[in-house]
Protein backbone atom coordinates (compact mmCIF):
# COMPACT_ATOMS: atom_id res chain seq x y z
CA UNK A 1 0.00 0.00 0.00
CA UNK A 2 1.13 3.41 -0.84
CA UNK A 3 1.87 5.42 2.23
CA UNK A 4 1.46 8.85 0.20
CA UNK A 5 -1.58 7.69 -0.46
CA UNK A 6 -2.99 6.97 2.78
CA UNK A 7 -1.52 10.34 4.39
CA UNK A 8 -3.64 12.02 1.71
CA UNK A 9 -6.23 13.99 3.09
CA UNK A 10 -8.85 13.39 0.14
CA UNK A 11 -8.00 9.80 0.45
CA UNK A 12 -8.37 9.83 4.27
CA UNK A 13 -12.09 11.62 3.95
CA UNK A 14 -12.51 9.11 0.99
CA UNK A 15 -12.19 5.74 3.02
CA UNK A 16 -14.35 7.45 5.90
CA UNK A 17 -17.46 8.61 3.81
CA UNK A 18 -16.71 4.89 2.02
CA UNK A 19 -16.65 3.25 5.79
CA UNK A 20 -19.59 5.23 7.33
CA UNK A 21 -21.73 4.75 3.75
CA UNK A 22 -21.22 1.31 3.48
CA UNK A 23 -22.51 1.04 7.22
CA UNK A 24 -25.83 2.64 7.21
CA UNK A 25 -26.15 1.36 3.60
CA UNK A 26 -25.45 -2.04 4.43
CA UNK A 27 -27.60 -1.68 7.63
CA UNK A 28 -30.71 -0.67 5.74
CA UNK A 29 -30.25 -3.26 3.23
CA UNK A 30 -31.50 -5.48 5.96
CA UNK A 31 -34.83 -4.02 5.42
CA UNK A 32 -34.70 -4.08 1.73
CA UNK A 33 -34.09 -7.66 1.57
CA UNK A 34 -36.69 -8.30 4.01
CA UNK A 35 -39.32 -6.09 2.12
CA UNK A 36 -38.81 -8.44 -0.59
CA UNK A 37 -38.80 -6.23 -3.63
CA UNK A 38 -35.48 -5.12 -4.41
CA UNK A 39 -36.20 -4.61 -7.57
CA UNK A 40 -38.11 -1.19 -7.08
CA UNK A 41 -34.92 0.25 -5.25
CA UNK A 42 -32.96 -0.30 -8.69
CA UNK A 43 -36.00 1.31 -10.29
CA UNK A 44 -36.07 4.49 -7.58
CA UNK A 45 -32.49 4.46 -8.09
CA UNK A 46 -32.74 5.34 -11.92
CA UNK A 47 -35.70 8.17 -11.10
CA UNK A 48 -32.42 9.93 -9.46
CA UNK A 49 -30.83 10.41 -12.74
CA UNK A 50 -33.23 12.30 -14.09
CA UNK A 51 -33.77 14.36 -10.91
CA UNK A 52 -30.25 15.49 -10.56
CA UNK A 53 -30.79 17.21 -14.64
CA UNK A 54 -34.04 18.59 -13.69
CA UNK A 55 -32.08 20.36 -10.41
CA UNK A 56 -29.57 21.46 -13.16
CA UNK A 57 -32.04 22.67 -15.67
CA UNK A 58 -34.18 24.52 -13.16
CA UNK A 59 -31.19 26.11 -11.41
CA UNK A 60 -28.51 26.19 -14.20
CA UNK A 61 -26.12 24.99 -12.11
CA UNK A 62 -24.73 21.29 -11.22
CA UNK A 63 -23.80 21.32 -7.48
CA UNK A 64 -24.26 19.31 -4.48
CA UNK A 65 -27.29 20.40 -3.33
CA UNK A 66 -29.14 21.01 -6.68
CA UNK A 67 -28.49 17.15 -7.19
CA UNK A 68 -29.72 16.40 -3.81
CA UNK A 69 -32.82 17.85 -3.62
CA UNK A 70 -33.45 17.11 -7.48
CA UNK A 71 -32.77 13.60 -7.15
CA UNK A 72 -35.12 13.07 -4.12
CA UNK A 73 -37.64 15.55 -5.57
CA UNK A 74 -37.76 12.92 -8.19
CA UNK A 75 -37.61 9.79 -6.14
CA UNK A 76 -40.21 10.72 -4.23
CA UNK A 77 -42.29 11.56 -6.61
CA UNK A 78 -41.98 8.91 -8.68
CA UNK A 79 -42.50 6.11 -6.05
CA UNK A 80 -45.19 8.07 -3.79
CA UNK A 81 -46.97 8.45 -7.43
CA UNK A 82 -46.55 4.54 -8.20
CA UNK A 83 -48.22 3.86 -4.43
CA UNK A 84 -50.95 6.15 -5.02
CA UNK A 85 -51.54 4.90 -9.06
CA UNK A 86 -51.55 1.18 -7.14
CA UNK A 87 -54.37 2.21 -4.52
CA UNK A 88 -56.68 2.79 -7.67
CA UNK A 89 -56.74 -1.11 -7.62
CA UNK A 90 -56.72 -1.13 -11.08
CA UNK A 91 -52.71 -0.84 -11.64
CA UNK A 92 -50.64 -2.53 -9.76
CA UNK A 93 -47.79 -1.19 -8.06
CA UNK A 94 -44.73 -2.82 -9.77
CA UNK A 95 -46.14 -1.91 -13.21
CA UNK A 96 -46.86 1.47 -11.57
CA UNK A 97 -43.45 2.11 -10.83
CA UNK A 98 -42.19 0.70 -14.20
CA UNK A 99 -44.03 3.05 -16.19
CA UNK A 100 -43.18 6.31 -14.14
CA UNK A 101 -39.42 5.73 -14.01
CA UNK A 102 -39.05 5.02 -17.55
CA UNK A 103 -41.05 7.64 -18.18
CA UNK A 104 -39.07 9.97 -15.91
CA UNK A 105 -35.97 8.52 -17.25
CA UNK A 106 -36.45 9.46 -20.22
CA UNK A 107 -37.41 12.69 -19.61
CA UNK A 108 -34.11 13.22 -18.11
CA UNK A 109 -32.66 11.72 -21.21
CA UNK A 110 -34.29 14.33 -23.00
CA UNK A 111 -33.07 17.23 -20.94
CA UNK A 112 -29.47 15.96 -20.96
CA UNK A 113 -28.19 18.42 -24.41
CA UNK A 114 -30.05 21.36 -23.12
CA UNK A 115 -27.79 21.51 -19.77
CA UNK A 116 -24.22 20.89 -21.41
CA UNK A 117 -22.88 19.41 -18.45
CA UNK A 118 -22.82 15.81 -19.51
CA UNK A 119 -19.20 14.83 -18.32
CA UNK A 120 -20.38 15.59 -14.56
CA UNK A 121 -23.26 13.91 -15.09
CA UNK A 122 -21.44 10.83 -15.75
CA UNK A 123 -20.24 10.80 -11.89
CA UNK A 124 -23.78 11.39 -10.38
CA UNK A 125 -24.31 7.80 -12.75
CA UNK A 126 -21.34 5.75 -11.39
CA UNK A 127 -19.87 8.06 -8.42
CA UNK A 128 -16.64 9.49 -7.36
CA UNK A 129 -15.78 9.09 -3.51
CA UNK A 130 -12.50 10.64 -4.35
CA UNK A 131 -13.47 13.66 -5.37
CA UNK A 132 -15.83 13.48 -2.25
CA UNK A 133 -16.65 17.36 -0.66
CA UNK A 134 -17.57 18.55 2.37
CA UNK A 135 -20.72 19.11 1.68
CA UNK A 136 -21.38 15.16 0.58
CA UNK A 137 -19.81 14.12 3.56
CA UNK A 138 -22.24 16.29 5.87
CA UNK A 139 -25.22 15.43 3.53
CA UNK A 140 -24.31 11.05 3.82
CA UNK A 141 -23.23 11.50 7.49
CA UNK A 142 -26.72 13.44 8.64
CA UNK A 143 -28.75 11.11 6.22
CA UNK A 144 -27.00 8.13 7.62
CA UNK A 145 -27.62 9.09 11.47
CA UNK A 146 -31.40 10.03 11.08
CA UNK A 147 -31.53 6.41 9.28
CA UNK A 148 -29.50 4.65 11.53
CA UNK A 149 -31.75 6.28 14.49
CA UNK A 150 -35.21 6.13 13.18
CA UNK A 151 -34.64 2.61 12.16
CA UNK A 152 -33.56 1.74 15.57
CA UNK A 153 -35.95 2.98 17.50
CA UNK A 154 -38.82 1.95 15.19
CA UNK A 155 -37.49 -1.80 14.60
CA UNK A 156 -40.35 -3.36 16.28
CA UNK A 157 -43.21 -1.93 14.63
CA UNK A 158 -41.04 -2.22 11.01
CA UNK A 159 -39.97 -5.30 11.42
CA UNK A 160 -43.54 -6.85 12.73
CA UNK A 161 -44.93 -4.82 9.28
CA UNK A 162 -42.16 -6.61 6.75
CA UNK A 163 -42.88 -9.92 8.24
CA UNK A 164 -46.90 -10.14 8.06
CA UNK A 165 -48.52 -6.59 7.86
CA UNK A 166 -52.12 -8.31 8.67
CA UNK A 167 -51.03 -9.48 12.03
CA UNK A 168 -48.67 -6.32 13.15
CA UNK A 169 -52.61 -4.00 12.11
CA UNK A 170 -54.20 -6.42 14.27
CA UNK A 171 -51.40 -6.35 17.30
CA UNK A 172 -51.86 -2.22 16.52
CA UNK A 173 -49.46 -1.26 14.49
CA UNK A 174 -50.18 1.53 12.04
CA UNK A 175 -48.91 -0.35 9.09
CA UNK A 176 -49.48 1.94 6.45
CA UNK A 177 -47.51 4.77 8.63
CA UNK A 178 -44.11 2.42 8.46
CA UNK A 179 -44.34 1.44 4.86
CA UNK A 180 -44.37 4.95 4.16
CA UNK A 181 -41.45 5.61 6.62
CA UNK A 182 -39.66 2.84 5.36
CA UNK A 183 -40.16 4.05 2.00
CA UNK A 184 -38.90 7.32 2.47
CA UNK A 185 -35.61 6.20 4.15
CA UNK A 186 -35.50 3.84 1.11
CA UNK A 187 -35.32 6.98 -1.11
CA UNK A 188 -32.93 8.82 1.61
CA UNK A 189 -30.50 6.22 1.90
CA UNK A 190 -30.00 5.98 -2.04
CA UNK A 191 -29.51 9.59 -2.30
CA UNK A 192 -26.92 9.52 0.28
CA UNK A 193 -24.75 6.78 -1.56
CA UNK A 194 -24.84 9.03 -5.05
CA UNK A 195 -21.53 10.78 -4.46
CA UNK A 196 -19.42 7.46 -3.17
CA UNK A 197 -21.16 4.94 -5.84
CA UNK A 198 -23.72 6.52 -7.85
CA UNK A 199 -27.18 6.31 -8.48
CA UNK A 200 -26.49 2.69 -10.44
CA UNK A 201 -24.52 1.17 -8.54
CA UNK A 202 -25.84 2.54 -4.99
CA UNK A 203 -28.93 -0.35 -5.44
CA UNK A 204 -25.96 -3.00 -4.95
CA UNK A 205 -24.98 -1.18 -1.65
CA UNK A 206 -28.84 -1.05 -0.70
CA UNK A 207 -29.19 -5.21 -1.49
CA UNK A 208 -26.13 -6.94 -1.27
CA UNK A 209 -24.56 -6.62 1.76
CA UNK A 210 -28.30 -7.62 3.93
CA UNK A 211 -28.85 -10.77 0.69
CA UNK A 212 -24.84 -12.22 1.94
CA UNK A 213 -26.37 -12.61 5.23
CA UNK A 214 -29.16 -14.07 4.97
CA UNK A 215 -27.64 -16.42 3.60
CA UNK A 216 -25.78 -17.46 6.76
CA UNK A 217 -28.00 -17.12 9.60
CA UNK A 218 -31.58 -17.23 10.54
CA UNK A 219 -31.23 -14.60 13.22
CA UNK A 220 -33.32 -11.12 12.11
CA UNK A 221 -31.51 -8.85 13.76
CA UNK A 222 -28.04 -9.74 12.09
CA UNK A 223 -29.56 -9.28 9.40
CA UNK A 224 -28.64 -5.31 9.97
CA UNK A 225 -25.43 -5.32 11.93
CA UNK A 226 -23.60 -8.10 9.94
CA UNK A 227 -25.13 -5.90 6.85
CA UNK A 228 -23.98 -3.01 8.15
CA UNK A 229 -20.33 -4.66 9.04
CA UNK A 230 -20.24 -6.09 5.77
CA UNK A 231 -21.16 -2.50 3.72
CA UNK A 232 -18.41 -1.19 6.09
CA UNK A 233 -15.54 -3.05 5.87
CA UNK A 234 -16.50 -4.15 2.33
CA UNK A 235 -16.42 -0.45 0.95
CA UNK A 236 -13.21 0.43 2.84
CA UNK A 237 -11.32 -2.69 1.47
CA UNK A 238 -12.75 -1.52 -1.71
CA UNK A 239 -11.50 1.87 -1.77
CA UNK A 240 -7.87 0.87 -0.73
CA UNK A 241 -8.18 -1.96 -3.22
CA UNK A 242 -9.06 0.02 -5.75
CA UNK A 243 -5.66 1.83 -6.74
CA UNK A 244 -4.16 -1.79 -6.91
CA UNK A 245 -6.39 -3.26 -9.25
CA UNK A 246 -6.91 -0.01 -11.75
CA UNK A 247 -10.50 -0.06 -10.79
CA UNK A 248 -12.49 3.30 -9.98
CA UNK A 249 -13.67 2.87 -6.16
CA UNK A 250 -17.43 2.97 -6.86
CA UNK A 251 -17.21 -0.23 -8.75
CA UNK A 252 -15.00 -1.30 -6.92
CA UNK A 253 -17.56 -1.27 -3.77
CA UNK A 254 -20.03 -2.73 -5.20
CA UNK A 255 -17.56 -5.43 -7.12
CA UNK A 256 -16.13 -6.69 -3.88
CA UNK A 257 -19.68 -6.74 -2.33
CA UNK A 258 -20.87 -9.01 -5.13
CA UNK A 259 -17.78 -11.50 -4.38
CA UNK A 260 -18.99 -11.53 -0.49
CA UNK A 261 -22.04 -12.37 -1.79
CA UNK A 262 -20.94 -15.58 -3.77
CA UNK A 263 -18.55 -17.02 -1.51
CA UNK A 264 -21.65 -16.62 1.11
CA UNK A 265 -23.96 -18.35 -1.64
CA UNK A 266 -21.16 -20.73 -2.26
CA UNK A 267 -19.71 -21.80 0.82
CA UNK A 268 -22.19 -20.73 3.33
CA UNK A 269 -22.39 -23.57 6.14
CA UNK A 270 -25.56 -24.21 6.14
CA UNK A 271 -27.60 -22.54 2.84
CA UNK A 272 -24.22 -22.78 0.60
CA UNK A 273 -24.38 -24.85 -2.73
CA UNK A 274 -21.68 -26.78 -1.77
CA UNK A 275 -22.69 -27.15 1.96
CA UNK A 276 -23.09 -30.79 2.99
CA UNK A 277 -26.67 -29.85 4.19
CA UNK A 278 -27.72 -27.96 1.14
CA UNK A 279 -31.71 -27.52 1.99
CA UNK A 280 -32.47 -28.74 -1.97
CA UNK A 281 -30.85 -31.87 -0.91
CA UNK A 282 -31.90 -32.43 2.88
CA UNK A 283 -35.36 -31.59 2.04
CA UNK A 284 -37.28 -35.08 2.06
CA UNK A 285 -34.65 -36.32 5.34
CA UNK A 286 -36.04 -32.88 6.90
CA UNK A 287 -39.33 -33.37 6.77
CA UNK A 288 -38.95 -37.13 7.87
CA UNK A 289 -37.39 -36.10 11.04
CA UNK A 290 -40.10 -33.22 11.68
CA UNK A 291 -43.43 -35.11 12.72
CA UNK A 292 -46.36 -32.57 13.48
CA UNK B 1 -48.03 -13.51 32.72
CA UNK B 2 -50.48 -14.27 35.54
CA UNK B 3 -52.03 -17.48 35.47
CA UNK B 4 -55.37 -16.11 35.13
CA UNK B 5 -56.33 -17.89 31.55
CA UNK B 6 -57.52 -21.16 33.34
CA UNK B 7 -60.00 -18.83 34.49
CA UNK B 8 -59.88 -16.04 32.46
CA UNK B 9 -63.97 -16.52 31.72
CA UNK B 10 -65.51 -18.28 35.14
CA UNK B 11 -63.44 -15.93 37.45
CA UNK B 12 -66.30 -13.71 38.23
CA UNK B 13 -69.30 -16.28 37.66
CA UNK B 14 -70.31 -14.55 34.39
CA UNK B 15 -68.36 -15.41 30.56
CA UNK B 16 -66.97 -13.05 28.90
CA UNK B 17 -69.01 -12.41 26.08
CA UNK B 18 -67.92 -11.10 22.40
CA UNK B 19 -70.98 -9.17 20.87
CA UNK B 20 -71.03 -8.39 17.05
CA UNK B 21 -74.26 -6.10 16.05
CA UNK B 22 -75.12 -5.43 12.56
CA UNK B 23 -71.67 -4.90 11.47
CA UNK B 24 -71.27 -4.38 7.47
CA UNK B 25 -68.35 -4.26 5.34
CA UNK B 26 -67.63 -3.33 2.03
CA UNK B 27 -64.37 -4.34 0.27
CA UNK B 28 -63.39 -2.28 -2.76
CA UNK B 29 -66.56 -1.18 -2.61
CA UNK B 30 -68.60 -4.03 -3.11
CA UNK B 31 -70.60 -5.36 0.14
CA UNK B 32 -68.92 -7.93 1.65
CA UNK B 33 -70.54 -8.61 4.56
CA UNK B 34 -74.09 -7.28 5.72
CA UNK B 35 -75.96 -7.03 8.84
CA UNK B 36 -73.80 -9.73 10.92
CA UNK B 37 -74.61 -10.19 14.36
CA UNK B 38 -73.98 -12.96 16.73
CA UNK B 39 -73.02 -12.86 20.50
CA UNK B 40 -70.64 -15.66 21.93
CA UNK B 41 -68.36 -15.87 24.83
CA UNK B 42 -65.27 -17.39 26.19
CA UNK B 43 -64.62 -20.97 26.04
CA UNK B 44 -66.19 -21.66 22.44
CA UNK B 45 -65.05 -22.61 19.02
CA UNK B 46 -67.17 -20.79 16.75
CA UNK B 47 -66.54 -22.04 13.03
CA UNK B 48 -67.73 -19.60 10.27
CA UNK B 49 -68.69 -21.39 6.93
CA UNK B 50 -70.13 -20.62 3.31
CA UNK B 51 -69.08 -20.71 -0.43
CA UNK B 52 -66.26 -19.03 -1.65
CA UNK B 53 -66.43 -15.62 -1.08
CA UNK B 54 -68.82 -15.34 1.27
CA UNK B 55 -67.10 -13.12 3.39
CA UNK B 56 -65.60 -15.55 5.74
CA UNK B 57 -61.97 -13.83 5.71
CA UNK B 58 -63.37 -10.60 5.92
CA UNK B 59 -65.06 -10.94 9.17
CA UNK B 60 -62.14 -12.27 10.70
CA UNK B 61 -60.38 -9.05 9.36
CA UNK B 62 -62.76 -7.04 10.65
CA UNK B 63 -63.07 -8.58 13.79
CA UNK B 64 -59.23 -8.28 14.09
CA UNK B 65 -60.09 -4.38 12.92
CA UNK B 66 -57.80 -4.93 9.73
CA UNK B 67 -60.45 -3.84 7.41
CA UNK B 68 -62.53 -0.76 7.91
CA UNK B 69 -66.26 -1.42 9.49
CA UNK B 70 -68.91 0.74 7.54
CA UNK B 71 -71.89 0.29 10.13
CA UNK B 72 -72.18 -1.91 13.69
CA UNK B 73 -70.31 -2.11 16.49
CA UNK B 74 -68.18 -5.21 18.17
CA UNK B 75 -68.46 -5.47 22.07
CA UNK B 76 -66.13 -7.66 23.97
CA UNK B 77 -66.27 -7.96 27.60
CA UNK B 78 -68.91 -4.89 27.58
CA UNK B 79 -67.09 -2.68 25.95
CA UNK B 80 -66.59 -0.95 22.12
CA UNK B 81 -64.03 -2.50 20.36
CA UNK B 82 -63.23 0.11 18.64
CA UNK B 83 -60.23 -0.46 15.89
CA UNK B 84 -58.36 -3.22 17.45
CA UNK B 85 -57.77 -4.81 21.34
CA UNK B 86 -54.72 -6.63 22.37
CA UNK B 87 -56.72 -9.31 23.74
CA UNK B 88 -58.06 -10.39 19.67
CA UNK B 89 -55.09 -11.97 17.94
CA UNK B 90 -55.24 -12.58 14.03
CA UNK B 91 -53.59 -15.97 12.70
CA UNK B 92 -53.23 -15.48 8.76
CA UNK B 93 -53.71 -18.33 6.47
CA UNK B 94 -50.44 -20.43 6.14
CA UNK B 95 -50.24 -19.78 2.64
CA UNK B 96 -50.51 -15.86 3.24
CA UNK B 97 -47.37 -15.74 5.21
CA UNK B 98 -43.73 -15.17 3.58
CA UNK B 99 -42.00 -18.82 5.47
CA UNK B 100 -38.78 -18.05 4.41
CA UNK B 101 -38.35 -15.01 6.82
CA UNK B 102 -34.67 -15.42 7.90
CA UNK B 103 -36.63 -15.40 11.62
CA UNK B 104 -37.09 -18.33 14.36
CA UNK B 105 -39.89 -19.95 15.85
CA UNK B 106 -39.00 -18.57 19.21
CA UNK B 107 -38.62 -14.59 17.32
CA UNK B 108 -41.81 -15.07 16.06
CA UNK B 109 -43.41 -16.40 19.25
CA UNK B 110 -41.33 -13.15 20.59
CA UNK B 111 -43.34 -10.83 18.44
CA UNK B 112 -46.16 -11.51 19.99
CA UNK B 113 -45.07 -10.08 23.35
CA UNK B 114 -44.67 -6.77 21.28
CA UNK B 115 -48.04 -5.18 22.55
CA UNK B 116 -46.98 -6.01 26.50
CA UNK B 117 -43.58 -5.09 25.35
CA UNK B 118 -44.52 -1.35 23.29
CA UNK B 119 -41.91 -0.68 20.83
CA UNK B 120 -39.10 0.52 23.17
CA UNK B 121 -38.92 -1.34 26.67
CA UNK B 122 -36.64 -3.86 27.08
CA UNK B 123 -38.01 -7.79 26.86
CA UNK B 124 -38.01 -8.84 30.27
CA UNK B 125 -37.86 -11.98 32.41
CA UNK B 126 -41.53 -11.96 32.16
CA UNK B 127 -41.37 -11.73 28.61
CA UNK B 128 -39.50 -14.23 28.52
CA UNK B 129 -40.97 -16.42 30.61
CA UNK B 130 -44.20 -15.73 28.59
CA UNK B 131 -42.70 -16.92 25.45
CA UNK B 132 -41.05 -19.82 26.96
CA UNK B 133 -44.55 -20.86 28.25
CA UNK B 134 -46.44 -20.45 24.98
CA UNK B 135 -43.84 -22.91 23.61
CA UNK B 136 -44.02 -25.54 25.73
CA UNK B 137 -48.39 -25.63 25.81
CA UNK B 138 -47.53 -26.00 21.79
CA UNK B 139 -45.14 -28.51 22.05
CA UNK B 140 -42.53 -26.34 20.33
CA UNK B 141 -39.84 -26.44 22.86
CA UNK B 142 -37.48 -28.52 21.01
CA UNK B 143 -37.84 -26.55 17.70
CA UNK B 144 -37.69 -23.05 18.78
CA UNK B 145 -34.32 -22.03 17.26
CA UNK B 146 -35.63 -23.46 13.61
CA UNK B 147 -36.11 -21.64 11.26
CA UNK B 148 -40.03 -21.30 10.31
CA UNK B 149 -39.70 -23.42 6.82
CA UNK B 150 -38.12 -26.11 8.76
CA UNK B 151 -41.46 -26.58 9.97
CA UNK B 152 -44.19 -29.03 9.40
CA UNK B 153 -47.72 -27.29 7.94
CA UNK B 154 -49.05 -28.64 11.90
CA UNK B 155 -45.85 -26.65 13.14
CA UNK B 156 -46.38 -23.71 11.73
CA UNK B 157 -50.26 -23.21 12.55
CA UNK B 158 -48.79 -24.19 16.29
CA UNK B 159 -46.55 -21.21 16.08
CA UNK B 160 -48.67 -18.75 15.47
CA UNK B 161 -50.51 -19.78 18.01
CA UNK B 162 -47.60 -19.69 20.52
CA UNK B 163 -47.60 -15.94 19.31
CA UNK B 164 -51.16 -15.43 20.19
CA UNK B 165 -50.68 -17.22 23.67
CA UNK B 166 -47.40 -14.99 24.70
CA UNK B 167 -49.50 -11.86 23.56
CA UNK B 168 -51.87 -13.17 26.07
CA UNK B 169 -54.70 -12.89 23.74
CA UNK B 170 -58.16 -13.87 24.35
CA UNK B 171 -59.56 -14.21 21.03
CA UNK B 172 -58.25 -15.91 18.43
CA UNK B 173 -59.09 -15.43 14.98
CA UNK B 174 -57.85 -18.12 12.72
CA UNK B 175 -58.45 -18.02 8.80
CA UNK B 176 -58.61 -21.49 7.69
CA UNK B 177 -56.62 -22.74 10.29
CA UNK B 178 -56.89 -26.71 9.07
CA UNK B 179 -56.40 -26.18 5.36
CA UNK B 180 -53.38 -28.07 4.23
CA UNK B 181 -52.63 -30.29 7.03
CA UNK B 182 -52.41 -34.33 7.05
CA UNK B 183 -54.83 -36.02 8.94
CA UNK B 184 -52.45 -36.07 11.82
CA UNK B 185 -51.35 -32.44 11.97
CA UNK B 186 -55.16 -31.96 11.92
CA UNK B 187 -55.83 -33.81 14.79
CA UNK B 188 -53.38 -32.37 16.92
CA UNK B 189 -54.82 -28.94 16.20
CA UNK B 190 -57.97 -29.93 16.48
CA UNK B 191 -57.10 -30.89 19.92
CA UNK B 192 -54.93 -28.40 20.80
CA UNK B 193 -57.74 -25.43 19.85
CA UNK B 194 -60.12 -27.50 22.33
CA UNK B 195 -57.63 -27.36 24.93
CA UNK B 196 -56.99 -22.98 24.35
CA UNK B 197 -60.91 -23.15 24.96
CA UNK B 198 -61.50 -25.08 28.09
CA UNK B 199 -58.49 -22.64 29.23
CA UNK B 200 -61.81 -20.31 28.46
CA UNK B 201 -60.42 -18.61 24.85
CA UNK B 202 -62.60 -17.82 22.33
CA UNK B 203 -61.74 -19.60 19.09
CA UNK B 204 -63.09 -18.23 16.06
CA UNK B 205 -61.85 -20.03 12.54
CA UNK B 206 -62.58 -19.90 8.99
CA UNK B 207 -63.59 -23.34 7.81
CA UNK B 208 -64.37 -25.45 4.72
CA UNK B 209 -64.59 -28.63 5.82
CA UNK B 210 -68.63 -29.50 6.81
CA UNK B 211 -68.13 -32.81 7.77
CA UNK B 212 -65.64 -31.79 10.03
CA UNK B 213 -67.19 -29.09 11.87
CA UNK B 214 -69.28 -31.00 14.35
CA UNK B 215 -65.93 -32.52 15.60
CA UNK B 216 -63.93 -29.42 15.42
CA UNK B 217 -66.33 -26.81 17.06
CA UNK B 218 -69.26 -25.91 19.14
CA UNK B 219 -71.14 -23.21 17.34
CA UNK B 220 -71.45 -22.04 13.70
CA UNK B 221 -72.02 -19.21 11.43
CA UNK B 222 -73.43 -19.77 8.11
CA UNK B 223 -72.48 -16.82 6.17
CA UNK B 224 -73.50 -15.69 2.74
CA UNK B 225 -72.32 -12.22 2.69
CA UNK B 226 -75.43 -11.91 4.75
CA UNK B 227 -75.49 -14.10 8.37
CA UNK B 228 -78.11 -17.24 7.19
CA UNK B 229 -77.72 -18.90 10.81
CA UNK B 230 -76.24 -18.66 13.81
CA UNK B 231 -76.02 -21.05 17.10
CA UNK B 232 -74.76 -24.69 18.19
CA UNK B 233 -73.94 -26.70 15.57
CA UNK B 234 -75.89 -29.51 15.77
CA UNK B 235 -78.77 -27.14 15.73
CA UNK B 236 -77.85 -25.33 12.85
CA UNK B 237 -75.89 -27.53 10.02
CA UNK B 238 -79.05 -29.44 9.15
CA UNK B 239 -78.87 -30.72 5.58
CA UNK B 240 -81.40 -28.32 4.57
CA UNK B 241 -79.81 -25.32 5.51
CA UNK B 242 -76.37 -26.83 3.63
CA UNK B 243 -77.66 -27.21 0.61
CA UNK B 244 -79.85 -24.37 0.26
CA UNK B 245 -75.95 -22.07 1.42
CA UNK B 246 -73.90 -24.53 -0.56
CA UNK B 247 -75.48 -25.70 -3.74
CA UNK B 248 -77.97 -23.46 -4.84
CA UNK B 249 -77.12 -20.17 -6.80
CA UNK B 250 -78.03 -17.14 -4.26
CA UNK B 251 -80.53 -15.19 -5.46
CA UNK B 252 -80.63 -11.95 -4.67
CA UNK B 253 -83.14 -9.95 -2.71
Amino acid sequence: MDFDLLNNLFYQRALATAGFIGFTNGFFSGFVVLRRNALSVSALSHTMLPGIALGIFLTGALSQWNAFFGALFAALLVGLGSVAVARGNRVEQGTALAVLYTAAFAGGIALLPKIGTRQELEHWLFGDIIAVGNTDIWIAFGIGTIILLVTNLLMRPILLTLFEPHVAAAQGVPVRFIQYLIFTLLVLALVSSLQAVGCVLSVGLLVTPAATVSLLTDRTSALFWGGGLIGGIGSIGAVLLSGSFGITPGPAIVIVLGLLFIAAYLFSPKYGLLAPHHPSRTHKKSKKTAPN
Amino acid sequence: MSDDHHDCCDHHGHHHELVIENLSVSYRRVLALENISLATSCGNRVALIGPNGAGKSTLLKAIAGLVPREKGSILWRGTTVKKWSREFAYLPQREDVDWSFPITVRGLVEMGRYPQTGWWRKFSNTDSLAVDKALESLALLDLQDRQIRELSGGQQQRAFLARSLAQEAHVLLLDEPFTGLDRNASQLLGELLNKLAHEGRLIIASHHDLNSVPRLFDEVLVLATRSVAFGPVAEVLTEELINQTFYEPLISE
